[in-house]
């Protein structure tokens, strides 16, 4: 069956969902199994509109549930089809259990968070509750800042997760509402240009291979699990950071648009670091720069890519920042944060490392003003004065009531 | 316990059924296909089973009832007729005997240590119907 191409303005105004919508359209998926949930909704909802108006060529299908829509991704990724999906919050955390099958299985599947905190209590709006919650599943995890990032690591994902040395699924993630439904120019790439940068797939070990047929989701016990764990987190250490580098090479040769594995801003001499994700990188260049008019030397580091956690790369960043604040937008629910351990582990063995402080902050959709990125430089830069850190490791920013602050 | 470590086996929860390329699968009997290692074929499973399924070929009309109701595709047909059991993939489940429909039955279950020959020998005679 035909379809029609899409012709684009070389810049449209989107939002995130629309861009990671678009995305998809262009690399020419064959099966997007998926069930809607706030934010992420319109992302399967303008794809669906264009498979309607004969956009799309590949089957889009309706399911009763996430844990349904992955599962779907993943008989289709078996089966040997080009495969991605959206969800948020609940969403994601009812597809938990089917996407340790994805990544166990080996299976490329692109799956776009838009990120949204977990209830109790409800709320649809953007924290990264549920980004965090994904982060021992065993798959690649990016992060967009912006609709453009979130336009431009669709095709990333495609492209490393598909290829036969990585086959490991992959997230693009996004901020609920912040990213999600906030309209930027987007800088489009034409769709035999987008198409051409992902290529055409090619399956791997695919049951529709009648020659050569196989069974997928085996079961083993003591005498084998754990050789198939090791070798999907040794291919996860080793494999992917060069896939992503390659891909990011590639893609900015295509497209003008540099990613790096992890992001730096104002680094080169800053004594004092915010590192953060999100939405809430963009805002920190802001405050940073406005911190070095007033005489700090501020810098920020953005991950780009979650996991496989960039260890040495962050290390590598954070080289000669004296203090160093980490920002993890999800409760860390009794210990110090996701980012504070993570990066507490790239610095503990590297000489002349910064003081690390960590920040807890944005949660359910909470702003992160630049007033509160001004106090957190401040601190920074008197904990460099003072040789030490000053306050407790771990403070609670935005919140009401009586200072929060443990460690 | 295995020997292979993790590096050396094909990545994902996934098995061959056979060793390199296959042709014309349909069309080749169970024991003339080259079944890997990895397929459950491969494997017996005799010992779930307490109690196994006897046949008699004296009443067999070779309805193939029983090659169609079971599960585990261990009664062994060719040229649709009956001729045996799979006794490495049978696990005594007994559909067999319950859908054979000859009188008396041509599959009856028995004790995994019963003798065939003695129980072939005394198999129940037809039931007359009562009137």
């Amino acid at each position: 069956m035909a379809f029609d191409k899409m012709e684009l303005k070389d810049i449209e105004v989107w939002d995130g969902n629309y861009a990671a919508a678009q995305a998809m359209r262009q690399c020419q998926i064959d099966v997007v199994a998926a069930y809607p949930i706030t934010p992420s909704t319109p992302i399967v909802e303008g794809y669906g509109n264009m498979k309607a108006n004969n956009y799309i060529e590949g089957e889009f299908v309706m399911v009763e549930s996430e844990h349904a829509a992955m599962s779907g991704c993943i008989g289709a990724a078996a089966a040997g089809g080009r495969v991605a999906t959206a969800t948020s919050s609940q969403g994601f955390a009812l597809m938990v259990e089917t996407l340790y099958q994805a990544s166990g299985m080996r299976l490329p599947i692109v799956l776009n968070v838009v990120n949204r905190a977990l209830a109790a209590p409800l709320n649809v709006n953007g924290d990264h509750a549920d980004m965090y919650l994904g982060r021992d599943s065993g798959w690649i995890q990016l992060d967009a800042y912006c609709p453009q990032d979130a336009y431009d690591l669709n095709f990333i994902a495609f492209k490393v997760s598909e290829d036969h040395g990585v086959r490991l699924p992959c997230m693009v993630h996004q901020d609920g509402f912040m990213t999600s439904h906030t309209a930027q120019g987007v800088h489009t790439l034409s769709d035999d240009v987008a198409y051409g940068f992902v290529g055409e797939y090619k399956p791997m070990n695919d049951m529709l291979d009648f020659e050569h047929p196989v069974t997928h989701g085996v079961q083993t016990e003591e005498d084998w699990h754990f050789e198939h764990k090791a070798r999907q987190h040794n291919d996860l250490m080793t494999k992917v950071m060069p896939k992503v580098q390659a891909a990011f090479d590639d893609f900015e040769k295509l497209s003008g648009r540099k990613y790096n594995i992890v992001e730096s801003y104002d680094m080169d001499d800053a004594d004092v670091a915010v590192v953060c994700m999100g939405t809430s990188v963009e805002t920190a260049r802001e405050v940073a720069g406005e911190m070095r008019e007033k005489g700090i030397k501020a810098g920020v580091v953005g991950l780009r890519v979650i996991r496989p956690f960039p260890f040495f790369e962050i290390g590598e960043a954070l080289k000669g920042a004296k203090a160093i604040a980490t920002l993890d937008r999800s409760s860390p629910n009794g210990a110090p944060g996701m980012l504070f351990n993570e990066i507490a582990g790239a610095l503990y063995n590297t000489e002349d490392r910064g003081l690390l402080s960590g920040f807890v902050y944005g949660l359910g959709g909470r702003d992160l003003t630049k007033k509160h990125l001004v106090e957190i430089y401040t601190q920074l830069q008197a904990n460099v004065d003072a040789g030490k850190v000053t306050t407790p490791l771990q403070q609670f920013i935005g919140v009401r009531g009586p200072k929060l602050q443990f460690l | 316990m295995a020997t292979r470590g993790w590096d050396e086996f094909e990545i994902g929860a996934m098995l061959r059924t056979f060793d390199g390329k296959i042709d014309d699968i349909a069309g080749t009997n169970q024991e003339d296909r080259a079944y890997s290692q990895s397929s459950s074929f491969s494997a017996s499973v005799a010992d779930w089973r307490i109690e196994k399924p006897v046949f008699n070929k004296d009443f067999c009309i070779d309805c193939q009832f029983c090659w169609i109701y079971c599960p585990d595709m261990s009664i062994i047909a060719r040229d649709k007729k009956m001729i045996g059991i799979d006794m490495d993939h049978c696990k005594g489940c007994a559909i067999c005997v319950e859908v054979c429909p000859t009188n008396p039955k041509s599959l009856l279950m028995f004790p995994e240590q019963a003798d065939e020959e003695v129980e072939l020998a005394k198999w129940p005679t037809k039931e007359k119907k009562e009137k």
